[in-house]
């Protein structure tokens, strides 16, 4: 049987409140709150911690065939940025990892061919969007990130969730677009695309209800996703679908993450729905897309450690709307009187790629010190050459000092810093993200996330950070790759 | 142990040291000759008495060029050193050492920093480019010191307003010190409440919780002991120079907590036993060490001996390291006071040790304990940070130890 066998998403921890945008600006705003990176984090690195989410079962990460990542803001053009997800993962050399970037319909291409292909896939859906200030992008635009493994063909990994058909629809269609290098996108007016995406998504449901011989009665869960926010809602009006299965599109809490946004909504009914129930995705986007998929009985023993409305619940206080505008790069700030921010060196960030992408500490062999970065010559006992790896990503610590950097380089001062102590041995140092000072205390308990540090001379530094565990965090307790 | 020492082998005759501080109009070469000129005078020589030089600057300058360039030396030996803060030291050291080998009869020490040059606030030199790939959590200096405060403060018990009280104490003593000093960088008494209420820079510390940022230089001219009255009638003899490199496992390991350096106190004891010092706090006439931020100089007194663990924030409270206590320490004013133009700090602490124990200080800031009859002071330099440090720790005496050696 094929099918989903993994889900995990992840929504960011900062929100923006809507009303703060008309308060700076006189204009713009609305209701609710929508979810905003943090400045460390971008598509690649939100496209990480989800899959970290949907990875946490013990065992899938060797079963990995290939990975896809979806988005329309990728971090680096030319260069793939899935391969810094799959180092991040630590997947075997031999994944094939690419992107399939640029479009917010990419998403669902990365879905369908990780749902076609004949060994189990990764596909990542992952998105940032922006608008220029006070426009409706800006408040209605979401960040987030999605993740899906699909497969269950050849080996033992149950299946969550049966694909029981799908269907694809393409349009060529100038509804909204964006020149490379623009960072906003811009739409023609609503109502010209309004009518053929209803027709669109009609075709798309009809042709895969058929396929898998079923009546439109029968879907127990109708997730509509698309950045056309009037064809979506007529989509969920006028389908014909029971009005209880039609699924909340959580754009007032966290907007629509454009590319994640079918993930994100996939994944939050996922994590509800119930053995035997039929779940419809209709994405809308350049043609129409449909999934139909049947929770199996595996799903309630499988759901994802973070459930999407978890995520919603714990996310932060609003952010100002300066700050966000400062992270988002769209208000220039005074830099410190300090040195610029050294970029990454290509050959050493390739030495160590297993430490900086995968958090891979070491452990010696003779006497069982841990140490963080890995090291040759153990600290301990001066053994050389007699360490194991030891992947760290999912151990908790506790702060044993910390410190305020107000001097230090950082896209969002002051820089909080944290010496960590790991649950089962070893220290490391390192940045405390999604946090205030007050987080900042001997004692607190932390996890590892995976973040954009900085941006210099054109180059990502990608490597980890500690953030609080929070009350209501269900964790990642099982092991890594193992 | 096979270290051994080089008790009362060789003496310094001659030392120099410029104002720390703000020299716009001054380049780093300007700097050193002025340094190297008024050690020279000082003991009565012209360079060409001096066979060999060891250099110390941690970023304004590399190898032996910087100085023999500037001082247009006829191709005699120069040796650049560098350990971070301690380069100073580490010059002297190996000065020191090459003399008392028989190598060379009259050796110097430089050290040198143009800090100001570079707009930066705080340190900004940086080393080789790393592995740049921000997996070693990079934080400014500051920060990095402020880690000890709350762990201090949380291992004895002290509230967070207690310890700034403590840190405050410290910063307010080597202003006092500094104010008296007309080579120090700032010469101005601060109170208590505009230590404590000035902008935070990193976790507790605020401004005045840091050493200044300056340039300047200081030299010294090494013998030995037994030519030392050829030169100067007040030769200071060399006790004890004792230096460790750590093996830098405070940041992966936690059994590390952050209230010590065990670095200093490694290199403390082996001073002592060279020096045969056993109740430093009483045997000592003076202290200079090295507070780049007043949590270092409160947990440098419980490293170096001078207060019991956990006590030596009440020392700091009651006054005994002030100018009049039990112990003075920095009575120059300190990093924190007289500026700490990286690779010059050392041989600084070195000059004001040379000023005291010769009864040249200014009277408003002679250590009373060396009217007293104490004839020994001691150096502290130390490079690095919490949990990955060096540390150096010299003594040095105006007397000859009587003891069969």
């Amino acid at each position: 049987m094929a099918g989903l066998i993994a889900y995990g998403a992840y929504v960011p921890y900062h929100r923006l409140a809507r009303a703060d945008v008309a308060a700076v600006l006189g204009t713009g705003g609305g209701k609710g709150t929508r979810a905003v990176a943090s400045y460390d984090e971008d598509t690649t690195s939100l496209a990480v911690e989800a899959s970290r989410v949907a990875l946490a079962r013990g065992g899938l990460r060797p079963r990995i065939g290939q990975l896809f990542l979806a988005t329309a803001a990728p971090a680096y053009l030319d260069k793939t940025n899935a391969t810094a997800v799959h180092a991040a993962l630590g997947l075997d050399e031999h994944v094939l990892a690419a992107d399939m970037a640029g479009s917010v319909r990419s998403g669902l291409g990365a879905l369908v061919t990780a749902a076609r292909s004949p060994v189990p896939t990764l596909a990542v859906l992952s998105d940032l969007r922006t608008g220029l200030p006070g426009g409706n992008d800006e408040t209605t635009g979401g960040d987030g990130a999605a993740a899906f493994v699909f497969g269950g063909h050849r080996n033992g990994a149950p299946v969550i969730a049966e694909l029981l058909a799908h269907d694809t629809v393409s349009d060529e269609l100038l509804d909204r677009w964006r020149l490379p290098g623009a960072p906003t996108s811009r739409v023609w007016e609503e109502r010209f695309a309004e009518e053929i995406y209803v027709s669109l998504a009609d075709k798309a449901l009809t042709a895969a209800l058929d396929h898998a011989a079923l009546d439109i009665a029968a879907i127990d869960h109708f997730v509509v996703s698309g950045l056309h926010a009037r064809a979506c809602a007529a989509v969920r009006r006028t389908a014909g679908v029971r009005p209880e299965a039609v699924t909340p599109d959580l754009a007032a809490t966290i907007g629509n993450a454009g590319t994640a946004q079918p993930g994100l909504l996939l994944a939050d009914v996922l994590d509800r729905a119930r053995p035997g129930e039929l779940i419809a995705l209709v994405v809308l986007g350049d043609g129409a897309g449909v999934l139909l998929l049947r929770a199996t009985d595996a799903l309630p023993a499988h759901r994802s450690a973070r459930p999407v409305a978890a995520q919603i619940a714990a996310g932060s206080a609003p952010v100002p709307y300066a700050t966000y505008l400062t992270w988002r790069g769209l208000l220039n700030r005074e830099p410190p009187r300090r040195p610029d921010p050294e970029p990454p060196y290509a050959p050493p960030a390739h030495r160590r790629t297993a430490w900086k992408y995968g958090f891979v500490a070491s452990r010696c062999e003779k006497c069982g010190t841990r140490h963080l970065p890995p090291d040759r010559v153990c600290t301990s006992c001066r053994s050389i050459d007699a360490m194991t790896d030891e992947p760290m990503e999912h151990v908790r610590g506790t702060v044993a000092t910390f410190t305020v950097d107000r001097l230090a380089h950082t896209p969002s001062p002051p820089m909080l810093v944290v010496v960590v102590d790991y649950d089962d041995g070893g220290r490391f140092r390192c940045q405390l993200t999604d946090a205030t000072e007050a987080d900042a205390v001997i004692g607190a308990r932390v996890e590892m996330t995976f973040r954009r540090t900085v941006t210099a001379a054109g180059i990502h530094n990608y490597f980890w950070k500690a953030r609080p565990v929070r009350a209501g965090d269900t964790g990642q307790t099982e092991g890594t790759s193992g | 142990m096979s270290s051994h020492g080089i008790r009362d082998r060789v003496a310094i005759v001659g030392m120099g040291c410029t104002p720390f501080g703000e020299h716009w109009t001054r380049s780093a070469d300007d700097l050193l000759i002025d340094a190297v000129g008024e050690a020279v005078t000082s003991a009565g020589i012209t360079l060409d008495d001096i066979d060999a030089y060891w250099f110390g600057t941690q970023a304004s300058g590399v190898s032996g060029l910087t100085l023999s360039r500037a001082l247009h030396l006829p191709n005699k030996p120069v040796t650049r050193v560098e350990n971070m803060c301690a380069t100073g030291s580490e010059a002297l050291r190996n000065a020191c050492y090459a003399v008392a080998s028989g190598a060379y009869d009259v050796a110097m020490a430089v050290g040198v920093e143009k800090l100001k040059d570079s707009g930066m606030s705080g340190l900004s030199g940086t080393v080789i480019p790393g592995a740049g790939d921000d997996s070693r959590g990079e934080i400014t200096a500051p920060a990095n010191f402020s880690l000890l405060a709350p762990a201090y403060a949380a291992k004895y018990g002290l509230a967070e307003a207690e310890m700034k009280d403590v840190i405050t104490r410290i910063a307010w003593k080597n202003h006092v010190n500094g104010a008296r000093n007309p080579r120090a960088q700032f010469r101005k008494e601060v109170s208590p409440e505009r230590i404590r209420s000035a902008p935070i820079v990193a976790g507790m510390l605020g401004v005045f919780d840091c050493s200044g940022v300056s340039d300047g230089s200081a030299a010294a001219i090494v013998v030995r002991a037994e030519d030392a009255y050829k030169y100067t009638d007040k030769p200071i003899f060399v006790k004890a120079l004792s230096f460790v490199a750590g093996p830098a496992d405070g940041l992966l390991d936690p059994a590390y907590d952050f209230t010590t350096f065990p670095e200093v106190v490694a290199s403390a004891q082996e001073a002592y036993r060279q020096a045969g010092i056993t109740d430093p706090r009483t045997e000592l006439a003076l202290a200079e060490v090295h507070d780049c931020f007043t949590p270092t100089e409160l947990v440098l007194m419980e490293d170096l001996g001078f207060s019991e663990r956990g006590q030596g924030w009440k020392d700091v409270t009651s006054g005994a390291f002030d100018l009049d206590g039990s112990l003075p320490v920095n009575p120059d004013g300190g990093l924190k006071a007289f500026g700490h133009p990286i690779g010059a700090s050392g041989l600084r602490m070195m000059f004001e040790a040379w000023l005291q124990l010769r009864g040249e200080a200014p009277p408003e800031r002679t250590a009373k304990s060396v009217a007293e009859g104490r004839s020994l002071a001691l150096t502290h330099n130390l490079g690095g940070g919490p949990g990955e440090c060096v540390s150096f720790v010299s003594i040095v005496g105006s007397q000859l130890t009587d003891q069969k050696r």
